[in-house]
């Protein structure tokens, strides 16, 4: 109750702050001598009151306090101590508090660590980002305060959705978010910039650490819950195309992209326009993103529970922003005639600016196959669906290129190249084709598409790898990154070339088998938890080697809510991943059983930690080389 | 008679009217062989010509009409006006069960009979896909 009262007007203190801070800044900014000492302690003022408010959602859940609407839809006295705490932001309204506290402490962040930046344009990016922070107070405030009373006070809560009570899915919010929220700070800079004409290399230098920043976290927040998918799920997929992912993998290319044009602004001042232009959509699209899952406007396998009056809320907030940044671009944005065009056809620029073309346009087919739908439904009211064969088709066969220039593209100088050593880079691409032509001769299936996609990924694998040997240190967060990428796409081609599944209905007892397998469901045993009951099944499987495994999946029902989940048991390899998952069938004495082979499941894992790594080490690094 | 500079801004200008062009047409045709649409059974039963395109199907499923079987599941799918009878080989998510909601997605054999390869997993018992939702009217 307490908490309450306390978190609900620090809210609206914070959002009075806001205003405030506004105030000051358009005064400051008319007589720009000095900071105003008051925007920083302002400033820092708003970011304490949103943590209090924060910490006050966080203890009502701890405290199990029903008297609060939020606490009540989704916690539970049963519920484990660490997911009282990560259900804070399991959660529709403890989620946007998540962004909104995200969003203060990073404008404080940039405030402190802009100190040898104009201050004309450190005033203006925190007046941008004021509006975009005002703008989430509101929408927090109307259409989704965390702070509602119910009465009279319920005795017990309704519980959290079972499947969100997981370690992978607690942290996986947080990080995406931060890596959401990041792109709003390079939003706001990217306008501020603008406005003031100096969008320069000094700004790109400046900025690209926050590109890097929020692209390390926004890649380990789809990985994130990429692994949640794999295990909890109970598919054996990693990636299924599902609206939601999309909405996350958006931003992450439009981001990507951006950070590649950033290096080319930091070296030349071309690009300009084309910064600006990324930059605004990075932030559209993390927007957007939230936009699309909290509203349920998606129909999708994650839908949670939707309002139709959030989404028309953020749908106009996002509308005045782009209209604000398009306004701001085409009327303050003035090119640099002095320094176009004068780099020539083989060179850097060239391969970052092809492979931008490229990321655009995987960018655009993942837009259109996550909205098309939408728009179908409201023209027509038919109801459509876009499935995976739609990404792969349009995908796939664009790899071969974008992964080929990924290859040569670091090879290239500046401005105006030759290509060196012409020798190791045609043998390596022979040595590429010829490998993965053994590889993939035992499959009859798509040969000629399999083999060039492998000799593609081996080529860039290649030749990134021999660069960490002749290059050492030099370029080594490139070179990570990109090494990352080839050994990603590799383990996904051969995750999916070599994966094998079988999928039975078995009672205890029974065996399975085939040329592939021997499945032998050996019995069953009952376990009791704080708040659930759990059905572990034993299993034996012998793999067609004779290897023979024990593998013990289990089917948790939940009391409150009433959920069966089901917990994947997964023997994890170097090379391979055995999976295995059962459901119970309603009134049945059969189990529903699903046994899968995944190779290189680790590596997929892996190589995206990788190119993260090379993110950070690229963070890390004082000062660019050359 | 022109300078390199035109040429090359032409030549540039010309590359990315192509893929544009390119892009857009690649994205429509595959839209129009890969988008699955979704129907409820009194649609099926009203349907003048079967399409051998995969469809999805939503509905509740009817009480008491599961049936397994080692390969395979039989269950019936109901908009309590018209129902249509599905056979399953596959996984079976977690919220699969009597009088609850249902996506299934496949191949129409007859306006009766449906062969499913995928059913579609909700993460929340008491959520409704939209669309049996509104299959189902205002029940």
């Amino acid at each position: 109750m307490l908490f309450s009262v306390i978190g609900n007007y620090s809210l609206f203190l914070g959002l009075f702050l806001g205003l405030v801070l506004i105030y000051l800044s358009v005064k400051n900014f008319k007589n720009p001598k000095l900071l105003d000492a008051k925007i920083l302690s302002f400033t820092f003022l708003q970011f304490f009151l949103v943590v209090i408010s924060f910490l006050c959602l966080v203890l009502s859940f701890v405290l199990s306090d029903f008297s609060n609407e939020t606490v009540f839809n989704n916690s539970h006295t049963t519920k484990p101590f660490f997911y009282k705490i990560a259900g804070t932001w399991g959660n529709h309204e403890g989620s946007l508090l998540l962004w909104l506290l995200v969003l203060t402490l990073f404008i404080l962040i940039f405030l402190i660590r802009t100190k040898n930046q104009p201050i004309k344009y450190r005033i203006l990016t925190l007046i941008f980002q004021q509006i975009i922070i005002i703008g989430f107070f509101i929408f927090l405030i109307k259409t989704s305060n965390p702070f509602n009373y119910i009465y009279p006070v319920p005795t017990e809560g309704l519980g959290l959705n079972p499947i969100l009570q997981d370690p992978a899915l607690a942290i996986h919010p947080p990080i995406l978010y931060l890596g959401y929220v990041g792109s709003s700070i390079i939003f706001s800079s990217v306008l501020a910039a603008t406005t003031l004409n100096i969008v320069t290399q000094k700004w790109a230098s400046h900025i690209k650490k926050w590109a890097l920043g929020s692209w390390i976290f926004l890649t380990l927040g789809i990985l994130l819950g990429s692994i949640w998918a794999y295990y909890e799920l109970g598919w054996g997929g990693f990636w299924f195309w599902d609206p939601v992912e999309n909405v996350s993998l958006m931003p992450w290319l439009a981001l990507t992209t951006l950070l590649h044009c950033i290096l080319v602004l930091e070296k030349k001042l071309i690009l300009t326009s084309w910064v600006i232009i990324l930059s605004i959509s990075t932030f559209a699209l993390s927007m957007s993103g939230t936009f699309l899952v909290r509203s349920g406007i998606l129909n999708s396998v994650h839908t949670f529970a939707n309002d139709p009056e959030r989404g028309l809320f953020i749908l106009i907030f996002l509308f005045s922003l782009i209209f604000l940044s398009l306004f701001i671009f085409f009327f303050f944005h003035k090119t640099n005639k002095n320094n176009l065009s004068n780099f020539f056809w083989l060179s850097k620029e060239t391969a970052i600016i092809v492979n931008n073309w490229f990321m655009m346009y995987f960018l655009s087919v993942v837009l259109i196959g996550t909205v098309y739908p939408i728009f179908l439904d409201v023209l027509s009211s038919q109801k459509i669906s876009v499935g995976p064969p739609f990404y792969h088709k349009l995908i796939i066969p664009f790899l071969v290129p974008f992964l080929l220039i990924m290859a040569i593209g670091p090879k290239l100088k500046w401005i105006k190249s030759n290509l060196d050593d012409k020798i190791y880079l045609i043998s390596l691409l022979i040595i590429s084709i010829f490998l993965s032509i053994l590889i993939v001769k035992n499959f009859s299936s798509n040969f000629l598409i399999n083999t060039i996609l492998i000799s593609s990924s081996l080529y860039l694998f290649f030749i990134t790898l021999r660069d960490f040997f002749i290059k050492g240190f030099k370029n080594l967060a490139q070179n990570i990154a990109h090494f990352g990428f080839s050994l990603l796409i590799l383990s996904i081609l051969f995750n999916s070339l070599f994966s094998s599944e079988i999928i039975t209905n078995l009672r205890v007892g029974e065996t399975f088998q085939n040329t592939k397998a021997k499945i032998v469901f050996e019995s069953i045993r009952q376990k009791e938890e704080e708040n659930y009951k759990s059905i572990i099944g034993n299993f034996i499987v012998q793999d067609s080697k004779g290897k023979i495994e024990n593998l013990s999946p289990e089917l948790r029902i939940y009391n409150q809510p009433n959920i069966a989940t089901s917990e994947a048991d997964i023997k994890t390899t170097l090379l391979s991943d055995k999976f295995i998952v059962i459901n119970m069938l309603q009134n049945q004495d059969f189990f529903n059983v699903r046994y899968q082979v995944k190779p290189f499941m680790l590596w997929i894992w892996l190589s995206v930690i990788l190119i993260s790594f090379g993110g950070l080490v690229s963070f890390v690094k004082k000062k660019y080389e050359k | 008679m022109y300078g390199r500079k035109v040429k090359l801004r032409f030549l540039f200008v010309a590359l990315i009217l192509i893929t544009l062009i390119l892009t857009v047409f690649l994205v429509l045709k595959s839209l129009e062989e890969n988008v699955i649409y979704f129907q409820s059974p009194s649609e099926i039963k009203a349907l003048s010509e079967l399409d051998k395109k995969k469809i999805r199907i939503g509905g509740m499923v009817k009480k008491n009409s599961i049936l397994v079987e080692a390969s395979e599941v039989k269950f019936i799918i109901t908009d309590f006006k018209n129902e249509i009878n599905v056979t399953y080989t596959g996984a079976i998510p977690n919220l699969f069960a009597e009088d609850k909601g249902v996506v299934a997605e496949g191949f129409l054999k007859d306006r009766n009979f449906f062969s499913a390869t995928k059913i579609l997993a909700k993460h929340d018992e008491n959520y409704m896909p939209p669309e049996v939702k509104e299959a189902l009217g205002e029940r």
